[in-house]
């Protein structure tokens, strides 16, 4: 990989003022599982690498304010050890979805929240557009696990992350400290889809880090989540489907439903939610909410499996939430 | 792109050779520390590695703690763990195979934790635990599962061994009596091209309990 000048700060504030102002000068070391192999493949030539590794209030899992607090230096196996998180199930399941016990060990939520895409173009080099000599790559090439939802163009590349879909459902918020200071969003408002090669798949500036994610409390949700898989261990999932339902007797009163890796970003189904609202939580709801989650679906060439694999996800992650 | 490539400078490449003698490894080794050595005239600032001021890209010195000794070098930042351990400290167990946190050979125990020590840059590992497959057994005794790895004829070509004893050593660390589930869960992080999963699991399975 390309030299760089380290840094370790002891603050997110000098973590954020360490950074530069203009895209791709300089990047965040959390857990670097990621972050390495695009620097060793030169996707990634950072001339300095702001590790955050020294920030203490970066750490932790922890209950805060009937919820839950998770800092953006928490690994995954944090996550998964943390007796705060219990109440979470689809957030659980999603977690236990990432198995090797080295990027469990390694990775951080915050880093699975921020992994780049995995399109084999933008990882060979071609940008997150997949563009060559003014053409897009993607709708012509080798497409098969890429998006089917959000993928007018420019952006075919699907949102990476196992965690999303369960936290969006789930409520989250994210914290961002900036050199002037912090603010907080909706987690859903920290995907975009990239309208233009100077934009990412994130909204974050280019001298912002993630500090924590909140998420509020699940009492009195239903959740699950249901990943497709085309290995059971190791890899990423083919589609996977977080959901959270809130029940008035046996009634659905309040449906999400967030689907990953079948857009640019981690794509919320109002079709999905509108078809649970009112219904009993079951087998034909589940399948209903599927088949509505890719009523406007517009698969590629070669990925139309995946609109199948995503009606079932949303069908068994009712399941699983019931 | 960078002035210094490929990556890691003279001291990054294949290092299989027999080590008799004078061989490429002790050359390589050489010029290596030669070059660190010139690098660091006039910088003088060892403990800054930890601090809040940036350091490199020149070679920073940095303190590991393997296998329960202190070792100090000077590396450049971009130098991973591995890369350390093999090039640097001749600690040549681990094995750089898909260099890309994917394969497990380069799995070392890190704070109790299995971690790619590819995709962990030297300069982070610091301050924290380093176990490595040389630190885990004697002349005279192996570990448990290195033992239950000769007893189940875990290995064929051997090259992704290191890696998996590591593996496994960290599913026997941390529960005496893991389940089967457990223990391919543990191990998935690591590929056998061979494919001696049955051996290995068998074998992590039986070193828990003996």
């Amino acid at each position: 990989m390309q030299n760089f000048e380290y840094i370790a700060p002891n603050s997110a504030i000098a973590a954020a003022q360490a950074l530069s102002p203009k895209q791709g000068l300089t990047a965040v070391l959390a857990g670097g599982t990621d972050l390495l192999s695009l620097m060793k493949e030169r996707v990634e030539t950072p001339t300095r690498v702001v590790s955050l590794r020294n920030i203490a209030a970066l750490r932790g899992v922890t209950k805060q304010g009937g919820g839950l607090r998770i800092g953006a230096m928490a690994t995954v196996q944090d996550l998964l050890d943390s007796k705060a998180a219990a109440g979470y199930a689809s957030l659980l399941q999603a977690a236990r979805g990432i198995t090797a016990p080295q990027v469990r060990a390694m990775g951080t939520v915050a880093g699975d929240l921020l992994q780049r895409p995995r399109c084999w173009y933008y990882r060979n080099g071609y940008g997150l557009l997949a563009m060559h000599d003014g053409k897009a790559l993607v709708p012509s090439g080798e497409n098969r696990y890429h998006a089917i939802l959000g993928n007018k163009g420019p952006a075919y590349f699907v949102n990476a992350s196992s965690l999303a879909p369960a936290l969006i459902s789930l409520g989250a918020q994210v914290t961002v400290a900036g050199p002037e200071g912090e603010r907080s969003m909706a987690l859903a408002d920290l995907f975009q889809i990239p309208s233009s090669a100077s934009e990412r798949e994130n909204t974050l500036e280019p001298n912002e880090i993630v500090t924590e994610i909140t998420v509020p409390s699940a009492s009195g949700w239903k959740t699950g989540t249901y990943e497709v898989r085309q290995r059971q261990l190791l890899d990423w999932p083919l589609v996977t489907a977080s959901v959270a339902l809130r029940m008035r007797g046996n009634r659905v009163s309040d449906a999400r439903v967030v689907l990953g890796h079948v857009a640019p970003i981690p794509w919320r189904s109002s079709e999905a939610e509108t078809a649970l609202n009112g219904q009993a939580a079951n087998e034909s709801s589940g399948e209903a909410a599927g088949k509505a989650a890719v009523s406007a679906a517009t698969p590629l060439s070669q990925n139309s499996a995946k609109v199948q694999l995503a009606t079932i996800a949303v069908k068994r992650a009712v399941a699983m939430a019931g | 792109m960078s002035s210094k490539n490929p990556t890691d400078g003279p001291v990054c490449g294949p290092d299989q050779e027999p080590r008799k003698g004078f061989s490429r490894r002790t050359f390589i080794e050489g010029v290596g520390i030669g070059a660190g050595a010139v690098g660091a005239i006039g910088a003088a600032e060892p403990a800054r590695a930890q601090s809040s001021e940036p350091v490199g890209p020149d070679p920073v010195a940095i303190t590991l703690n393997i296998n329960g000794k202190s070792h100090e070098l000077k590396v450049e930042p971009r130098v991973t763990l591995i890369d350390a351990l093999r090039n640097r400290l001749d600690l040549t167990g681990a094995k750089k195979v898909c260099d890309r946190a994917t394969c497990g050979a380069c799995t070392v125990i890190v704070d109790g934790d299995p971690v790619y020590s590819c995709t962990m840059l030297a300069i982070e590992a610091q301050g924290r635990r380093i176990e490595t497959i040389e630190g885990i057994s004697t002349e005279d005794s192996m570990h448990p599962v290195q033992a239950q790895f000769v007893e189940h004829d875990a290995q064929q070509c051997g090259f992704c061994t290191p890696g998996l004893v590591m593996a496994g050593k960290a599913i026997v660390d941390g529960n005496s009596q893991p389940s089967m589930a457990d223990v391919e869960s543990g191990l998935s992080g690591n590929i056998c091209r061979c494919g001696t999963y049955v051996g290995v699991r068998k074998a992590v399975y039986d070193a828990a309990r003996a």
